[in-house]
């Protein structure tokens, strides 16, 4: 990310800023970049003093706006005086002399003079032509497909492909893995492509490759196809048609429900979670063939814990959302979003002891379970009963290493499969028998 | 952008909109195609300036209505002892942003379809003039070929 970089470029210890990636999680694509930029955020501040400008919590840019408001009006009288001047012809060139692009440029370059240079880097304020550079592709579509994110989806995916209660194939698994990052590379193309004017306005978000104009928007979605169809195909028929199905309806689901609802309505808040459960879930199809209650259980799991971990990140980003119009249940009903956060981290207590009755795991999960699900229950009730952001940022730091830790200690404690075939459960005891009933 | 440039130029994010202005080249031989697309493209983009412009200007300005009047209502200065300005913080300001949220709400949703209508209409320009590039270097190439 950005921020990585100017800590390198300023020389700062990044051990503590490294702390970032160890505690990614598997993560639906709900959360994008949020939670990892308010992450470095966090850290950032605590590592130098001296960045902090570049990187303060959100409720300091109270003090900026009157600020901007000030050099408003010294622009708008800058722009009175140079726009007779007109830049254009300056600049010479052939473009249409239309007012607003010129008091644009205008504004674009008195603010060079007027304003001092704020958190931006020097980079940042230069016209930069639109041409594609071959060799900055990649990391274009890297940060186009949010390729982290994508990541920890597919990551999901593997605890559900692992906690199905069958021999492990590695084909199965690869193909799997492949298909459902795909998959999630195109959706996450797709949700950018649609958002870029809202990327603009939102801190975390602005500097995405098609806001920042170094990728076109057809580009974008000739990527997302090219990513999309194959990772679909892939799962289809390399995989199952079961698990095809679920790809292709997340991908419906995230771009074009998620993504215009969230500027419609709260219910976003409950799709996404949808979202962030279907992966998890097409492991377990992956892996079976068929949708089992130990798949939905998975899911489930998955989808509570959204909720805190959600709820909780959205408390501190309420300025830019209700500035960039996004309906989220932190600005318009807060009562409601705490109470669902802790309802839900409840639920991972109830959800974590049907695992063994569904015969998933051994009684030892819910048992092994309960100090961590009781944490973040806990956690989940200060936010509600506090509703400040020292408790949000807590539940959500917490939500971040619950999650892996959860699914750590649920698949040590997966029933294993010999279990289930002494009991008879399995058709065909032999490894080898199965195997051959799994050749697509 | 320098004058002989044969590309599209972007600049730094505009402090009002946040949104990034394009000057874009027009070639000697553009098509009707060609121009259709840029004027989309140059329509949309002054739309969506006129909105975030108005709308973020709307933002700060109510928010600084909404603070000096809670600080008048709590009976504080609008600046203390130290000379810094006085804030409110964001648990205060939630209110605010709940209020903000639900006044422009139909404001976005009508923002929301018009971005979308033009989204896809000059997405769907570009893959027509890239289609038409392509056909025409295609034919290019067949004609060097066969000389």
């Amino acid at each position: 990310g950005l921020f990585v970089w100017r800590l390198r470029k300023t020389g700062v210890p990044q051990i503590p800023c490294q702390f970032v990636h160890l505690y990614h999680v598997p993560n639906n694509r709900l959360i994008t970049f949020q939670y990892f930029n308010f992450l470095k955020r966090m850290y950032v501040t605590q590592c130098n003093k001296d960045l902090s400008q570049q990187a303060k919590p959100k409720s300091d840019s109270i003090v900026s706006p009157f600020h901007e408001l000030q050099q408003l009006d010294q622009e708008k009288k800058v722009v009175h005086k140079i726009s007779p001047v007109s830049p254009v012809h300056q600049l010479g060139t052939k473009t249409s002399s239309r007012n607003g692009l010129r008091e644009l440029k205008s504004a674009a370059e008195t603010e060079d003079s007027v304003i001092p240079v704020g958190a931006e880097s020097k980079e940042d304020r230069q016209w930069k032509e639109m041409k594609l550079r071959l060799d900055d592709l990649p990391g274009i579509l890297a940060r186009l497909s949010k390729i982290k994110l994508t990541a920890l989806v597919v990551s999901t995916t593997s605890a559900g492909f692992a906690m199905a209660p069958v021999p492990f194939e590695l084909t199965c698994f690869l193909l799997a893995s492949l298909g459902t990052g795909l998959a999630s590379c195109a959706a996450n193309s797709i949700n950018q492509f649609f958002e870029v004017p809202f990327d603009s306005n939102m801190n975390r978000t602005k500097n995405r490759p098609l806001v920042r104009g170094q990728i076109s928007p057809l580009l974008a979605v000739c990527f997302a196809a090219a990513c999309g169809i194959p990772g679909i195909a892939l799962l289809a028929l390399g995989v199952n048609p079961l698990t095809g199905a679920l790809g292709a309806f997340n991908i419906f689901l995230y771009t074009c429900c998620y993504t215009p609802l969230k500027r419609m309505s709260i219910a976003n808040t409950w799709v996404g979670a949808v979202v962030g459960a279907i992966p998890p879930i097409m492991g377990w199809t992956a892996a079976t063939g068929s949708l089992d209650a130990g798949a939905l259980l998975l899911g489930g799991i998955l989808y509570s814990w959204q909720f805190p971990h959600f709820n909780a990140l959205s408390w501190g980003l309420r300025e830019d959302y209700s500035r960039g119009g996004y309906c989220m249940m932190s600005v318009t009903h807060p009562g409601l979003c705490r109470r669902v956060a802790l309802r839900h981290c409840l639920a991972l207590i109830g959800l974590s002891a049907v695992a063994p009755v569904l015969d998933i795991t051994t009684w030892t999960f819910p048992i092994i379970s309960l100090p961590i699900n009781l944490y973040i229950s806990y956690l989940g009730f200060r936010f509600y009963r506090d509703a400040d952001r020292s408790s949000s940022r807590k539940l959500f730091f917490c939500s971040l290493w619950h999650l892996p830790m959860l699914l750590l200690v649920m698949f040590t404690c997966k029933k294993s499969v010999l279990e289930k075939e002494d009991k008879g459960d399995l058709p065909g005891g032999s490894h080898e028998t199965a195997m051959e009933i799994r050749l697509p | 952008p320098p004058a002989h440039s044969r590309s599209d130029w972007i600049g730094p994010p505009d402090r009002l909109s946040n949104l990034r202005p394009v000057v874009f080249y027009v070639p000697a031989q553009e098509s009707a195609l060609e121009r259709r697309l840029r004027e989309a493209r140059q329509e949309a983009q002054a739309s969506n300036q006129r909105f975030w412009a108005r709308h973020n200007r709307a933002f700060h300005q109510e928010k600084e209505e909404f603070i000096y009047s809670r600080l008048k209502a709590k009976g504080l200065e609008l600046r203390d002892e130290s000379g810094q300005k006085a804030t409110l913080n964001a648990e205060e300001m939630a209110d605010f942003y709940k209020d903000f949220l639900s006044k422009n709400f139909k404001k976005h949703l009508q923002y929301n379809r018009d971005w979308y209508k033009r989204n896809f209409r000059i997405t769907f320009l570009m893959g027509q003039v890239a289609l038409v590039r392509a056909l025409r270097w295609l034919r290019w190439r067949k004609k060097n070929a066969e000389q």
